[in-house]
């Protein structure tokens, strides 16, 4: 991305300290032109042909996934995830309810359906194709993921623990990098992802595209490459886990209407 | 002199006291085993990264507990045992500063995505300020700008420096900065690079 490189040399330029607030400034300007230019939009035209196209052993659309409100009822559905799902009695993010539609539907396996759910520049996941297509119908409505139901306030306490559960070779939770005001790693700043004003920004973008390298990315992503960054093992993908956390995040950060897919740095 | 250096710890101690992070948790050891069940559970192996990185030692356990709080005679107890485990070199402890720039500037080392033959780093950059030529620093950490300047190079300096980047817990039980020595992160050259970086007159840190 031109506007991009254009950037890091306006960094690699504005070495005085003094510049630092002019630097913020900078960074402030890019991200409104990014945001202008996202091709967002043609990853949700993707994911609504893969929506639709028959695969698997079952040879059948997604077209009868149940996401919350009925089957193939997809306005606002995003907007409630993740929740409790009875057929299924487990609380579900979008992606792993996406993964269970792909297996009871469609009729393929857990393994070849997650053989390659982060894609890259090139060439992107399904996963993510659909997700972009999805999260995009819940556009304009207030995030409101599940609480009520006793496994999903179960989701949220485990999410909570694990938010602040200091582990691995170098000691990080995720609290280590997100639980100060107003700090950043190099350049990026930091959102306090445990309070619900520096949460609900991040909720009501995700998932998002990445500008720096031109990747659609989602939230099992996101929580995937901070397990990598904290040197720990890898998070199964789609576990209770990484939901978990993902509903801990959701409910901390519920209420304001959802605007992504997002357009990140 | 003895009496100021003294001082300077307690303040160095200080800022980076692991305090003011929003309401970490006192949990119940119960609490801990159930977290411990579900990562056991629902992570996996990949590449230098083993599970047994999910085995918690006596720090992590004090720190998780106690929400970063540890009472103090636990808290000291445990700080003598890293600090006794440091193991410091004998002589000199300043290596090259020019090598020491490039492990701070560099951010590998033990992620799964880093192959078996990454040189380390210490990341240092991602959270600290150090040089005044680079801007892209992160504030995790306090700044480190004139480290070397402010305190001088003295042995005891050397050695506190060396010792912090060694294992920042012997310190400060639950300070947020990884154990990049007892971690098997750097090597005890690498550190004493970084004690160059951070002391040298010639560093730019110092610049």
């Amino acid at each position: 991305m031109n506007r991009f490189a254009v950037l890091v040399v306006v960094l690699a330029l504005g070495v005085s300290r003094a510049d630092a607030q002019d630097t913020k400034k900078e960074i402030e300007k890019y991200q409104k032109m990014i945001a202008d230019s996202s091709p967002v939009e043609l990853f949700e035209l993707q994911g609504e042909t893969l929506w639709k196209k028959r695969q698997g052993p079952s040879n059948v659309s997604l077209k009868r996934c149940d996401l919350g409100l009925g089957a193939g009822e997809l306005k606002g559905a995003y907007a409630l995830l993740p929740r409790h799902f009875k057929d299924a009695d487990r609380v579900m993010d979008l992606e792993t309810r996406l993964l269970h539609c792909m297996v009871t539907l469609q009729g393929r396996s857990r393994e070849e359906a997650t053989k390659r759910v982060f894609g890259n520049a090139d060439t992107p996941s399904e996963i993510e194709y659909l997700s972009a297509y999805i999260a995009g119908e819940s556009r304009g409505t207030p995030m409101a993921p599940g609480s009520a139901h006793p496994k999903e306030a179960a989701a949220y306490e485990l999410g909570r623990k694990l938010f602040f559960y200091r582990a691995g070779p170098w000691d990080f939770s995720c609290a280590s990098c997100h639980g100060e005001e107003g700090k950043r790693i190099r350049m990026q700043d930091l959102p306090i992802l445990s309070t619900p004003a520096a949460a609900r920004p991040v909720v009501a973008t995700w998932p998002a595209y990445r500008v720096s390298n031109s990747e659609f990315k989602t939230m099992q992503w996101r929580i995937n490459d901070c397990y990598r960054q904290m040197r720990m093992p890898e998070p199964n993908y789609a576990s209770d886990l990484t939901v978990a956390i993902t509903t801990y995040l959701s409910v901390t950060g519920r209420g304001e209407p959802y605007r992504g897919p997002g357009t990140k740095r | 002199m003895k009496k100021a250096f003294k001082l300077y710890i307690a303040a160095t101690l200080a800022a980076c006291s692991s305090a003011p992070v929003s309401e970490r948790p006192v949990v119940s050891e119960a609490e801990l085993f159930e977290v411990q069940a579900v990562l056991k559970r629902d992570f996996h192996a990949r590449g230098s990264a083993a599970l047994s990185r999910l085995e918690p030692d006596a720090v992590q356990q004090a720190c998780n507990l106690h929400g970063d709080g540890p009472p103090e005679a636990l808290a000291k107890a445990l700080e003598a045992q890293q600090f006794a485990a440091i193991g410091f070199p004998a002589g000199s402890l300043i290596g090259d500063w020019k090598r020491g720039q490039r492990i701070a500037q560099s951010g590998r080392g033990l992620q799964w995505s880093d192959g078996p033959k990454d040189v380390a780093g210490g990341s240092c950059y991602n959270c600290h300020q150090l040089s005044p030529q680079e801007v892209s620093h992160g504030t995790l950490g306090p700044s480190l700008l004139g480290f070397g300047k402010l305190r001088g190079n003295s042995p005891e300096m050397q050695k506190y420096t060396y010792g912090r980047i060694y294992n920042s817990k012997a310190y400060n039980l639950c300070s947020q900065m990884p154990r990049l020595g007892h971690s098997g992160t750097l090597t005890e050259q690498q550190i004493k690079d970084l004690v160059a970086y951070l002391l040298d007159a010639e560093s730019p840190v110092n610049k």
